[in-house]
């Protein structure tokens, strides 16, 4: 009865989403993991430029284009996987796999090529 | 029909004349000192010889006919050399032919056994031969051996055949083939022919058929036919055959033919009716060459005319004039030599003045005067010039006459000779004054004298609104007036800026009127002090003059605001065409960047959350349960993970060293393994799966 109940609601709202988390299979884990790792790249990207200037801009471009693109095809590789996801229920995961891998190879030549 | 072979005459005359008046006059000076002076220098000694064997003849040759003395020390090396060439076994004919030539002009030591046991070398290779230049060299070295011995017998049997050989190898045009396999025609090779021929002849042991010899004269004559002019009445024969050795020139071409054409007549002992007026274009085109600048040129233009001097062939005879430009002040009197083309003196003759044509008219009046001749400097004197001629321009017509009317047959005079003559003086200049006029009503402000044989100071004044007259009148020594070439007046301003006005004519007298109203934008609005300066020049006038006149203070209005500047006056053509000032080039400066340190604690950080990604995958405790345990799928899915690993490999290969086409070659190579590995494990992922699910 000491503890306010906004800071015990939020405690709360916390530990069900916590619960509810890990729940998820374990391959989509390591995809969420590998989205988080993605972004976290792109920010401290920008926080670099924001600190030295963004004077080779097509360089940061590329290395922030490199993060996000990979992140967006990791959540499509994700909405493709969740088995409880019932529009991609006959797609095979290897397939989506595949696709994933595919998309993330041409992705990385582009960003080679205008890294300069 | 009488009627009509009368206008046919008479056309014929009238072409004949204007023919006559188409060539137009030059002067063609005879061999003199200066082409002995020049022998000296062109042929000169390099190591104690003149190179190879054809050089040295060349050189002594053009050395007899110009009479200079050659040193002694040449004879001996020469003449070692010679000796050599005749004694070895292994010369070339070509080698032996100009061996012997040299030996004709020294006349060295050789034996009569080495002669003999050349000719007989010789006379196999005339038997032997069917090239024109093989039967030239050993038919020429038979006839060299013929002048400097008499023991050895140089007679050629079968002459007829031979001769059929060599005119087998003429062409219709009177040119000659240097070979049968050869189909172009030269003139060079004509002349060459010529003297293969007449050696033949003179070497037969027997006669040699008429009708052939007739052959010869024809393809001479054809060969005159073909013969090219130039306007002032010379004539050479072109050589259009191009050899290895490029373009052979005219004057090789005219000297070779004519060298053939003096042995043959030499040879024949007939007379061959060559077209006089054709021989002498022939010496005027060797004499017009005047010093030739090499030393082969020199040869052959001496050697041209030493034939041309010859008496087999009839001899021209060079008028010449040792000044052409005459002066009426200093009287003058016109001198014209007359000598043979080698500048040696011509037989008692007579030169007459026959007409006078003035420049820039037709019409020529008629002189028929004859000249004295001065027997102390053999030169035809005109003692005095004709009444009506004046200062100018002229052509005057010659006409040489023998005296001997044996001398006719031997000598070519050329009919009318045609020479410029300048005649000059001075030229009187008188009533020279100039004023200062009104503009309206023409009355003067200012009129002063002028006395243009010396230097004048006038000071005038003027303003914008008057005009400057300058007048002046010319007469030539017999009284009438004088046109010059170039009459200006030039005012100067006192900055530098000058102005230059034509002086014009009207009939009786030079005038010039300066209306200061009209010029005003001309002077570009520049009042102050103009220096005056007159000039007359013409080149027959003996006292030209540039004279300065005085000045004149010009008043003329401001100058508004669009008028045009002066042009700027140079001070000192280092400031116009010194360096200018070094460019300095402005370079973009270039970008800042971060310090090193901090780049390398970034990179630092961006590999964290890689790091992190790793953790975080070990936190989730993944596992390779699913790995294929099995051989083959497990390579497959080595292989895949090797693949994946390559592409990335690949893409930082890009980044550091390769161009895209280089990397996309690669990549489709790997795609394409990567493609077919990836659907085997992948596939085979599948059927694992579908097998777990199903069971």
């Amino acid at each position: 009865m000491g503890r306010s109940t906004p800071s015990k609601d939020a405690q709360a709202l916390f530990h069900s989403l916590h619960s509810a988390y890990a729940a998820t299979p374990t391959n989509l884990k390591i995809i969420d993991l590998y989205i988080l790792f993605a972004v976290f790249t792109a920010v401290i990207q920008v926080v670099y430029m924001a600190i030295v200037g963004s004077f080779p801009f097509n360089s940061f471009l590329s290395g922030v284009l490199s993060c996000v693109g990979t992140a967006v095809l990791a959540v499509c590789l994700r909405i493709q996987v969740n088995k409880e996801n019932k529009e991609f229920k006959d797609l095979p995961p290897e397939r989506a796999f595949a696709d994933f891998v595919l998309c993330n190879l041409v992705l990385h030549l582009v960003i080679m090529n205008f890294l300069g | 029909m009488a009627r009509k072979t009368g206008i046919l005459v008479l056309a014929s005359v009238l072409l004949a004349s204007i023919a006559s008046i188409c060539d137009s006059a030059a002067i063609f000076n005879p061999i003199s000192d200066a082409h002995r002076s020049a022998a000296s220098e062109l042929f000169s000694l390099s190591d104690g010889s003149f190179g190879s064997l054809e050089e040295t003849y060349e050189a002594l040759r053009t050395f007899v006919v110009l009479g200079i003395e050659k040193e002694p020390v040449i004879r001996t090396s020469v003449c070692a050399s010679v000796a050599e060439t005749l004694s070895s076994p292994s010369s070339a004919l070509k080698d032996l032919f100009q061996a012997l030539r040299v030996n004709g002009i020294l006349k060295c030591e050789i034996n009569d056994k080495a002669f003999a046991e050349i000719a007989f070398r010789l006379k196999d290779s005339v038997n032997a031969a069917n090239l024109l230049l093989d039967f030239y060299h050993s038919i020429g070295g038979l006839m060299l051996i013929k002048d400097q011995t008499s023991e050895v017998d140089v007679h050629l049997g079968d002459a007829d055949r031979i001769f059929r050989s060599i005119k087998a190898l003429s062409q219709s045009d009177g040119r000659w083939r240097y070979s049968s396999n050869n189909p172009e025609s030269s003139t060079y090779a004509a002349g060459i022919a010529l003297e293969t021929v007449a050696g033949l002849i003179s070497l037969a042991s027997s006669e040699i058929d008429h009708s052939l010899v007739a052959t010869i004269k024809n393809d001479i004559m054809k060969l005159f036919d073909g013969v090219e002019r130039y306007d002032d009445g010379a004539c050479y024969f072109d050589e259009k055959f191009v050899d290895a050795h490029g373009h052979q020139d005219p004057l090789s071409a005219s000297s070779s033919v004519v060298r053939g054409i003096t042995a043959f007549a030499t040879a024949t002992e007939e007379s061959l009716n060559l077209p006089g007026d054709k021989i002498m274009g022939l010496a005027k085109f060797f004499l017009g060459v005047e010093i030739p600048g090499s030393a082969k040129d020199l040869y052959h233009q001496i050697d041209a005319l030493a034939c041309l001097g010859n008496s087999r062939v009839s001899v021209p005879l060079i008028l010449s004039l040792p000044a052409t430009v005459l002066s009426v002040s200093r009287k003058d009197q016109l001198k014209v030599r007359v000598n043979t083309v080698l500048g040696s003196s011509a037989p008692p003759l007579s030169v007459k003045l026959m007409q006078i044509f003035s420049s820039g008219s037709k019409d020529a009046s008629v002189i028929d005067q004859e000249l004295k001749f001065d027997p102390d400097h053999a030169v035809h004197v005109l003692e005095t010039l004709p009444k009506n001629i004046d200062v100018g321009k002229y052509i005057f017509s010659f006409e040489i006459s023998l005296q001997d009317p044996e001398h006719k047959k031997r000598y070519i005079t050329g009919g009318r000779t045609k020479v410029p003559i300048y005649i000059t003086g001075l030229i009187e200049v008188n009533n020279a004054e100039i004023a200062v006029l009104d503009s309206d009503i023409g009355s003067i402000e200012m009129q002063k004298k002028l006395d243009l044989s010396g230097e004048n100071d006038v000071a005038l004044l003027a303003n914008h609104l008057q005009k400057l007259r300058l007048s002046f009148q010319l007469t030539t020594p017999s009284g009438k007036a004088f046109k010059p070439h170039q009459a200006f007046l030039k005012l100067r301003h006192e900055s530098g800026v000058e102005h230059i006005f034509v002086v014009g004519d009207s009939g009786k007298k030079f005038e010039i009127i300066l209306d200061f109203l009209g010029l005003v934008e001309k002077f570009f609005y520049l009042s102050g002090k103009y220096d005056i300066q007159l000039t007359v020049g013409d080149f027959v006038m003996e006292n030209s003059f540039l004279r300065s006149l005085g000045h004149v203070e010009l008043d003329l209005p401001d100058a508004p605001e669009k008028a045009a500047r002066p042009p700027p006056q140079l001070v000192d053509s280092y400031s116009r065409y010194g360096p200018k000032a070094e460019i300095i080039h402005i370079f973009r400066s270039p970008e800042k960047r971060p310090p090193r340190e901090l780049s390398l604690a970034f990179l630092g950080f961006v590999l964290l959350p890689f790091i992190g990604f790793f953790a975080g995958l070990l936190y989730l405790r993944v596992n390779l349960k699913n790995l294929p345990r099995s051989t083959v799928p497990a390579t497959f899915a080595f292989l895949f993970h090797l693949g994946i690993a390559s592409v990335l490999l690949l893409y930082a290969l890009f980044w550091f060293k390769l161009d895209l086409f280089t990397t996309l070659k690669a990549l489709g190579i790997l795609g394409i393994f990567l493609m077919f590995v990836g659907h085997r494990t992948l596939s085979h992922l599948a059927s694992v799966s579908a097998k777990l699910k199903s069971a």
